[in-house]
């Protein structure tokens, strides 16, 4: 914690090619990241494919991998209020950046990790980042998990986000993760799996929001194979203009654990949302439920705020700021 | 400060109706409410009352008529304009808003974006909500009927409209939560003598506050008058009062 990665400060102990961010950069860093100046703990920032920056901090350690592109976060066992930011940005067309980046979490452990991807796309040509991420929970450990997705940029050129992530929860550790698409992805295909020991639990929410000609599709499936287990998945969404997203999480209870899916989604204009949520009990006493709806934005809502001046513009702004904060 | 003329509201055939025919929810009523009154409407269910409200909120727009208000003809006027001149809306049943905290709601409602916790504490413990708790809630599903309408309440007491439209204030609301919401009233009506409160009520200890009394029958104005004129009439003598036909109509069926 004592450490802070300055941007751009030339990285400490960086390894691979080091690259100058620009203003673009740094400013998708703010939205996808949070990161200011000075970011606390552990760093590793990369930008089309190569690595930026990259800061350990006392308690984490960061190294690149010797067969894919990516990297492997250790996290000691027993830390505690560990930071880890890891943002990704792409600033340049025709750009696919596939990278593997796994987090192995030592038992006790407290970390607060931040991935996410901007993508910068002022061509023609595709630009497109698929980040696989694996997180290994050791028992007791505590991981809340923040990933951002954003596109930007004036090209015809088609920003490209497919995340996958894998989760495995030892016995009673517990992960909160927040995925969200911001705006500006063209197209994305996330893939969301995992697996719980006893006594586990996940609190999973992803907020998505599409517009223009955008397609999103996500599916998460988690299987809680302990006694004592609990996932929770929170999934909201707004389609706007032509988008259409289509949402597939499924629980699987194999044991005595409980499990709740809940999909709401905000339907605009001429857009098309499709939602499925699955439950799969393979115990008597796993406890499932699922909840999905889809639905325009209330008009008593619009109204209301209509009634304490807002206009009907401001009004549909705010409700839809709020479902996605 | 308000004025309806030969108002109408008129709900046509195959719209929100039930059958082919049209059916008129005000009929040419006019009424003139003057500043610094504590009114009082009350009258049977199905009478217009809730629908003259929105007229005046712009929730509905008249079929005939015009509204005015503080000399400004605003009968078609959006409800986000008639809000910034000053009237206020305290639903019936509140809308629920997905994601967005107590104090946001309370804080756009005053204006004030940056209003202090505290000053947000002050409308919600108004109400009888004790705010540590409330300021951090969502005004989703996860209230009760009872609390949202309480926050409802607030957001009007936090925007302090000129006009105050409350629709049944009382409505779910426990007695001990009542007592608190009466006092706020009866503060609200003291403290600020150019403002104007018109309450939608069947509830006799919130007509007991008032100064006058309107009763709505029919979709017109079937009387109106001083709290001691009109008062005793509703609650003792409901088989002579006009307001109350249909009870005295199912009576005779029944005996």
């Amino acid at each position: 914690m004592a450490d802070t990665a300055t941007i751009p400060a030339p990285a400490q102990g960086a390894t691979g090619s080091e690259v100058d961010l620009d203003a673009i950069s740094r400013e998708m860093l703010e939205v996808i990241a949070d990161m200011h100046g000075d970011t606390p703990g552990a760093v590793n920032i990369r930008k089309n494919g190569c690595l930026a920056c990259r800061t350990n901090s006392e308690h984490v350690t960061i190294t690149s991998k010797t067969d894919n592109p990516g990297i492997d976060i250790h996290v000691d066992a027993g830390c505690k209020n560990e930071h880890v930011h890891i943002p990704v940005v792409v600033t340049e067309e025709g750009v696919h950046d596939v990278v593997y980046n796994d987090f192995f979490i030592g038992a006790g452990a407290d970390v607060y990790i931040v991935a996410g991807c901007g993508i910068h796309n002022g061509g023609d040509k595709d630009a497109e980042h698929d980040g696989i991420h694996r997180f290994f929970l050791e028992p007791g450990s505590h991981v809340v998990y923040v990933e951002k997705h954003y596109g930007e940029g004036e090209g015809t050129g088609a920003r490209i986000l497919n995340p996958t992530t894998e989760v495995h929860l030892g016995e009673g550790s517990s992960m909160e993760m927040e995925m969200v698409q911001i705006k500006g992805v063209s197209s994305t295909i996330r893939k969301t799996t995992g697996t719980l020991e006893a006594d586990a639990k996940l609190v999973i929410t992803e907020k998505l929001m599409t517009h223009g000609e955008q397609h999103a599709t996500s599916d998460l499936d988690f299987e809680m194979v302990g006694d004592g287990a609990t996932v929770r998945v929170i999934s909201r969404s707004v389609a706007r203009g032509n988008s259409v997203q289509v949402f597939h999480p499924n629980v699987t209870g194999a044991a005595a654990c409980r499990g709740h899916v809940q999909c709401d989604s905000i339907i605009m204009d001429n857009a098309r949302v499709t939602s499925i949520p699955a439950i799969d009990a393979k115990s008597t006493e796993a406890q499932l439920v699922h909840e999905a709806a889809i639905g325009k934005i209330a008009g008593e809502a619009i109204t209301k705020l209509m009634t304490l001046g807002l206009t009907e513009e401001e009004a549909e702004e705010q409700i839809l700021e709020d479902f996605l904060s | 400060m308000l004025e309806l003329k030969n108002v109408s509201y008129t709900v046509k055939a195959g719209k929100d109706s039930y059958d082919d025919r049209d059916h008129d929810i005000i009929r040419d009523l006019s009424l003139t409410v003057e500043p610094g009154k504590l009114i009082v409407i009350t009258g049977p269910n199905g009478g217009g009352k809730s629908t003259l409200s929105k007229l005046i909120m712009g929730i509905e727009e008249p079929t005939a008529g015009t509204i005015s208000f503080e000399g400004t003809d605003i009968t078609h006027m959006p409800i986000d304009e008639r809000a910034r001149l000053g009237i206020g809306y305290g639903f019936q049943q509140p809308a629920r808003f997905t994601g967005m905290k107590v104090s946001k709601l309370i804080r756009i409602a005053s204006g004030e974006k940056h209003m202090s916790s505290a000053a947000c504490n002050k409308y919600l413990s108004a109400v009888g909500l004790c705010s540590a708790n409330y300021l951090d809630r969502d005004v989703d599903k996860s209230l009760s009927g009872g609390e949202l309408k309480r926050i409802e309440i607030a957001t009007i007491l936090a925007r302090n409209p000129k006009l105050a439209i409350f629709d049944e204030p009382e409505a779910g609301i426990d007695l001990w939560s009542f007592d608190k919401l009466t006092a706020t009233f009866e503060e609200l009506h003291k403290g600020q003598p150019d403002h104007t409160i018109l309450i939608i009520s069947h509830q006799e200890r919130i007509m007991q506050m008032a100064d006058e009394i309107i009763v709505i029958k029919d979709g017109q104005v079937a009387r109106r008058g001083s709290r001691d004129e009109i008062y005793p009439t509703l609650m003792f003598s409901k088989n002579q009062d006009p307001a109350c036909g249909f009870t005295r109509a199912a009576e005779a069926v029944t005996y």
